[in-house]
């Protein structure tokens, strides 16, 4: 397919493109633009980030799982590309060197391109900023002295120039690969292709050609559907596109629902998030994706299209059996929506580590209590069975009763009702049912004022 | 003078601006073609059959060579030529390399590495330490021991006895460059190699073996790699062989670099340990007698594996003195990747190993941890008597002892006490969130136990403008040593940093070179390089001083300038005047390491120059619901000698420390029961990410010196910085101990999960049933 994109400042057309060819790929083999570093491929170390931009705005993103054609009609920076063109570094860069950010320096790239996209967005929040990039010589607290010498330095001019770019109205060839721009567009392709590969942000679809070297035949890329990236919140219910990117849609559950935003905030980095989508979290049905738990338990609706025909279908029985979801070939997710409600939800993510991790339990719990009494519990986990499931059993030993130790203890036995975990590499199962149950008690806790987020502790 | 400055990397601004070349960076002919392994699916077993038709047929594949088709020697092992490059027959693990695939592209490579239909007769493999030991599956012939006293009487006669059971896990590398290679054939058989190696002379050695010719026609380089860790010391081998091979073969140029997944599954790790220990003490917690019995897993293949373990039992005292000790290690043959160097090689496993057994006395008698180690550590030299014991279980006089002074400043700065009081006070108050500190310090040997190693060259020119030409056989990995010695050489020519120029590691500038390793690379870089700027510098020196009728020693450098006498030259006028009366202006320089002589049968002797020390207190909370974790605070003193430069020597204590606490706590290895390893990327392996490191993180360098006569008195920082992190493991185990009574008694890496067995084991007074 053809293509167009603005690479540092300069206009690239590129005819024949592979639509599984990777942007890091593409930089380091046809550009000999070496600075931007393979560290794991897989979109998990952040040493091959670059800055991407459009009108919405400025995104870090990792080019190792970033197709060609995603890039159409947007601006990419590498490392290369943000001192200025007398040889002045960068901000950023230059606080790198001033406080010893770099040692080996093979992730410095990344960890640049992540402090400089940072810094254009006026992000602060250095941690949560930096967790998709990996450095193991530093122990990173050079890296942050450095960023927090560079809050309020000057915006480079170009970072606005590469936002303002506007392709020339070029439309890229169809051959094997679709760009729609809009979910008629993309519907009407997807009937007369119905084994086509969607492609939302190719967090997951890029590890089956980077990891599993897969052929995709067939891709649609969904990144130009406009119409699936709306964000409508309403005094009913809150309906989210299947475009958002789990950045948007953090940023827009985080009022609403502060534990679910903390947890969206855990959830992979702001790498992947930027790229990863609300429907591609929900479409590929993975046992361990951590939006389903959360939506469950706020009572979300599906809603599914093929063609002009629009369904919708409760969350929890679109996950049919793992592997197998309630979808019908040519059929694509429009948009997941839940009723607005007063916050009771509490998401709990338990990973070997804090940041950027798979949960290896993910629990999620609605449980509203009127009157000392549990009058309504939606309670949802991931990582506990083939499909994100709700904890039916747990949730009957709870509603009706005095919220009371007493009643949490019992409804922690019932966790082995609803659930039969497995080992793996992540938790055992033993742990896993344990972790799970806790999660109640510590719900409890938390409801009666205790400290229980280890988190939010301090020496 | 520029030592001792804290200047910032030498390649800083070629990081930050993405223009620091590693191997896959430089570019390459048009033709270059690239390499991949096909790997074993299975642990052990005998190959049967190989049918590689449908790789060769792959477009785009060039070659593909099996055992059979290697020239001539087909080994890459470091130490006993056991470690077949391809298997020749029989597969020892999961990921061992079988058939190497030449492509045209990386991609292709990959691909065609999938296509191989290789039939085994599978056996059943030896994965654990205890199936090891049922088939005596082992290296060596039994174990090795070392003894001081009798461990045994003095713990009979001891008021008091306990024991316990440590396992240690093992730690992937995880350096962000893979591992890389590229190999470009020269004229008349000759082989330029770039590699990402710490130890270019042994890729030399291998690659020459391996191509059948004589080590002067394989020139090694290497200016950088994305860290090493220990990981490249010997990993590197197979990379830069299969190239050589390749490029023998097809006469071009062949480049191969591994897949993270594959880096993770082929390579060795740090050995995993199995620490047994009973110990003998005294009401205050002295130690009378000691018996560790460690047992480490080894992989399949010998590679370092026993120096490690070695160095693991030399570092069974860390900071005590022993009166009665006794270390029995056993080196355990399995049939999983042949565990590698890794940072402390061997030496965090063996310290990690008493500083739980003080950690045990002092829960055992309810005192004080610090107090406890105190009362056992080595005495000062001040306060070193005649006749009294100050020796360490192999017999080496502690001659530097540090830690006390050090305790004392670090207790104080960290305001120890009054947080001690705070954390007891929290976990009065709060049941579901449980915090702890601990204490713990760091006495670690320098010098690699293989004497010989302990020798190091350099090649230093000066041109006639007076700019220098700076190398030496130690490789940079991050570490800043090539800054360091760069720093020595313009403080012996009394200029600045910029008429240095830093070079690439090149086995045709200087030979016969040890891995940078050992944390030896300043010590033995920087004397080398010293030596050779001292020999130009005497001989610019006597000419200027010839020239102009004065003492020698009269003549100064310093400032950019020579003085002599009256007169005054910048240094490019000084070195013009010297080339001009034929002075030779390039010197080669040598250094070997003094006063150690070691006997790793017996256990006896000086195996180390001197110590490096250091001291961490740790502070952190827990959840007893589900064990996760967080580091709350870190304070760290650190010893590094009068340092050559403090930046890049505290950003080695930052690193470590974070590097060390990952070892114990988050980075777990897992491998099913297939000998399959499941944590094979850093979606399941996790390294500490930005905001695992301590939220409070202070860190000091200890205002000391070296007693010995290193370069400028300063102290190795490459290693001991990394045991640093063992004070976060005691930290948890204390936060855990606040669950009850018994000991916590937690395993390694002290994950959530292990975190949340040992708050159910206290709560179960201490029934180790989970």
């Amino acid at each position: 397919m053809n293509i167009t994109f603005l690479l540092n400042g300069e206009t690239v057309e590129l005819a024949g493109v592979s639509p599984t060819a990777t942007l890091l790929d593409w930089l380091r083999e046809e550009q000999l633009l070496t600075g931007t570093k393979e560290g794991c491929n897989e979109g998990d170390c952040g040493a091959c980030t670059v800055m991407v931009s459009d009108p919405s705005g400025a995104k870090a993103l990792n080019a190792c799982i970033l197709f060609l054609p995603q890039l159409h009609g947007k601006a990419v920076r590498t490392v290369e590309g943000v001192a200025e063109v007398d040889g002045a570094l960068h901000p950023v860069q230059d606080a790198m060197v001033t406080h010893h950010g770099s040692q080996c320096g093979f992730c410095t790239p990344g960890f640049v391109m992540s402090m400089v996209t940072a810094h254009a967005n006026g992000a602060t929040d250095h941690d949560t900023q930096l967790a998709g990039n990996l450095c193991r010589c530093t122990g990173y607290a050079p890296i942050i002295r450095a960023a927090e010498a560079t809050e309020g330095a000057p915006v480079p001019q170009w970072v606005s120039t590469d936002r303002a770019f506007r392709m020339p109205e070029a439309t890229p060839a169809r051959d094997n690969a679709f760009l729609p721009t809009s979910a008629d567009e993309l519907t009407t392709l997807y009937a007369e292709h119905p084994d086509a590969t969607l492609v939302a942000g190719a967090t997951d679809v890029g590890l089956w050609v980077t990891k599993q070297l897969r052929d995709l035949r067939q891709v649609i890329f969904l990144g130009g559907c406009e119409d699936l990236k709306q964000i409508d919140i309403t005094e009913d219910a809150v309906r989210l596109g299947a475009m958002v990117d789990m950045n948007a849609m953090g940023a827009a559950i985080d009022p609403l629902h502060p534990s679910y935003g903390e947890m969206i905030r855990r959830y992979a980095s702001v790498q992947v998030r930027g790229a990863a989508t609300v429907g591609g979290n929900i479409a590929n049905g993975s046992p361990i994706g951590d939006n389903p738990p959360a939506l469950i338990a706020l009572g979300a609706t599906l809603h599914l299209r093929q063609g002009d025909a629009r369904r919708d279908v409760a969350l929890e029985d679109y996950f049919v059996d793992y592997g197998k979801q309630d979808r019908s070939p040519g059929e694509f997710v429009e948009a997941v929506s839940f009723p607005r409600q007063a916050d009771t939800l509490k998401c709990y993510k338990l990973s070997k580590r804090f940041d950027q991790d798979i949960s290896a339990v993910c629990g999620c719990f609605n449980i509203t209590v009127d009157e000392g009494v549990v009058s309504a519990a939606r309670i949802a986990f991931g990582g506990m069975a083939g499909t994100p499931k709700r904890a039916t059993a747990v949730e009957a030993a709870l509603v009706g009763r005095p919220w009371a130790v007493e009643t949490v203890s019992a409804a922690q036995a019932e966790f082995a009702k609803d659930y039969a975990p497995m080992d793996d590499m992540r938790a055992s199962a033993a742990y896993r049912l344990d972790s799970a149950a806790a999660m109640l008690a510590r719900y409890f806790a938390e409801s009666q004022g205790q400290a229980v987020n280890v988190l939010e502790v301090s020496a | 003078m520029s030592v001792s400055k804290p200047l910032p990397h030498d390649a800083a601004r070629l990081h930050v601006t993405g223009t620091a070349r590693y191997v896959d960076d430089i570019p390459t002919p048009r033709d270059t073609l690239h390499l991949a392994f096909g790997l074993s699916p299975i642990a052990k077993g005998n190959i049967t059959a190989m049918d590689l038709e449908a790789v060769r047929t792959l477009p785009g594949v060039v070659a593909v060579l099996t055992a059979e088709d290697l020239p001539f020697t087909n080994d890459v092992s470091p130490s006993i030529h056991d470690e077949p490059l391809l298997a020749d027959g029989t597969v020892h693990y999961m990921g061992q390399p079988v058939f190497l695939v030449v492509a045209r592209s990386h991609l292709i490579a990959r691909k065609g590495a999938t296509l191989g239909k290789v039939t085994y007769d599978e056996q059943t493999p030896i994965l654990s330490m205890d199936e090891a030991l049922a088939a005596d599956s082992r290296f060596e012939d039994g174990p090795r021991i070392y003894e001081k006293g009798d461990a045994e009487a003095a713990i009979a006669a001891a008021p008091h006895v306990i024991e316990g059971l440590f396992e240690i896990g093992g730690q992937e590398h995880f350096y962000l460059e893979g591992q890389a290679a590229m190999a470009l054939p020269n004229e008349g058989g000759d082989m330029l190699v770039h590699s990402s190696t710490q130890h270019p002379t042994e890729i030399q050695h291998k690659v020459a073996e391996a191509i059948g010719t004589p080590m002067h026609a394989i020139r090694v380089e290497t200016r950088r790699m994305g860290g090493g860790f220990g990981g490249k010391e010997s990993q590197g081998n197979a990379l830069a062989v299969s190239c050589a091979v390749a490029a023998r073969l097809t006469g071009r140029a062949c480049k191969m670099r591994y897949d993270r997944d594959d880096d993770m599954v082929v390579t060795g790790k740090r050995h995993e340990f199995r620490i047994g220990y009973r110990v003998g003490f005294d009401d205050t917690g002295r130690i009378q007698g000691v018996s560790f019995l460690h047992h480490t897993r080894c992989g399949w293949a010998q590679d370092l594996s026993l120096p490690v373990a070695d160095r693991a039992m030399l570092h069974s005292d860390n900071a005590y003195l022993l009166p009665n000790c006794r270390i029995e290690s056993h080196r355990l043959k399995t049939n999983t990747q042949s565990a590698t160097a890794y940072r402390g090689f061997g030496g965090p496993q063996g310290m990690i190993g008493v500083e739980r057994v003080l950690d045990h006395i002092a829960h055992e008698l309810g005192l004080d941890p610090v107090e406890v180690r105190m009362r056992n550590y080595y005495a000062a030299p001040e306060d070193m008597a005649e006749g009294v014991d100050n020796t360490t279980p192999y017999g080496m006089q502690v001659e530097d002892f540090e830690l006390h002074g050090m305790t004392q400043a670090l207790l104080e700065s960290s305001d120890y006490a009054a947080r001690k009081a705070a954390v007891d006070v929290w976990n009065a108050e709060n049941a579901v969130i449980k915090k702890g500190i601990a204490f713990a310090p760091v006495k670690f040997g320098i010098s690699f136990t293989l004497t010989h190693l302990n020798q190091a060259g350099a090649l230093v020119h000066v041109y006639q403008d007076g700019s220098v030409h700076l190398n030496h056989g130690g490789t940079e990995m991050g570490q800043g040593l090539f800054q360091k010695v760069a720093q020595v050489a313009a403080s012996r020519f009394g200029i600045g940093l910029d008429a240095i120029k830093i070079t690439a590691t090149d086995t045709a500038k200087v030979p016969n070179t040890s891995a940078t390793a050992a944390s030896s690379g300043s010590d033995l870089n920087g004397m080398a390089v010293k030596a050779a700027c001292d020999t130009i510098r005497d001989r610019m020196a006597a000419f200027l001083a010839e020239r102009h009728q004065a003492d020698v020693t009269s003549v100064r450098f310093g400032g950019g300038h020579v003085e002599v006498g009256e007169a005054r030259y910048t240094f490019a006028e000084a070195a013009a005047l010297a080339y001009q009366g034929r002075i030779s202006l390039s010197a080669t320089g040598f250094y070997k390491t003094p006063k150690i002589e070691w006997d790793r049968i017996k256990g006896q002797g000086r195996p180390f120059f001197y110590f490096a020390y250091g001291a961490s207190i740790t502070e952190v909370a827990i959840d007893t619901l589900t064990g996760e974790n967080r580091i709350l605070r870190a304070d760290i003193l650190h010893d590094a000698g009068e340092s050559l430069n403090p930046a890049l020597d505290v950003g080695q204590v930052e690193g470590g420390y974070v590097q060390g606490a990952g070892w114990l706590t988050t980075e777990e290895l897992v491998w099913d029961d297939k000998g399959r390893l499941r944590t094979h990327a850093p979606s399941t392996y996790k390294i500490p990410a930005c905001s695992d490191r301590p939220d409070v993180f202070n860190v000091a360098l200890w205002a000391g010196s070296n007693r010995e006569e290193t370069i400028y008195r300063s102290k190795a920082v490459g290693e001991p910085p990394f045991m640093l992190g063992i004070s976060a493991y005691l930290a948890l185990n204390n936060a855990v101990g606040a669950c009850g009574d018994a000991y916590p008694a937690l395993n390694a890496p002290a994950t959530a999960e292990e975190v949340w067995r040992g708050v159910r084991r206290v709560h179960a007074g201490g029934d180790s049933g989970i």
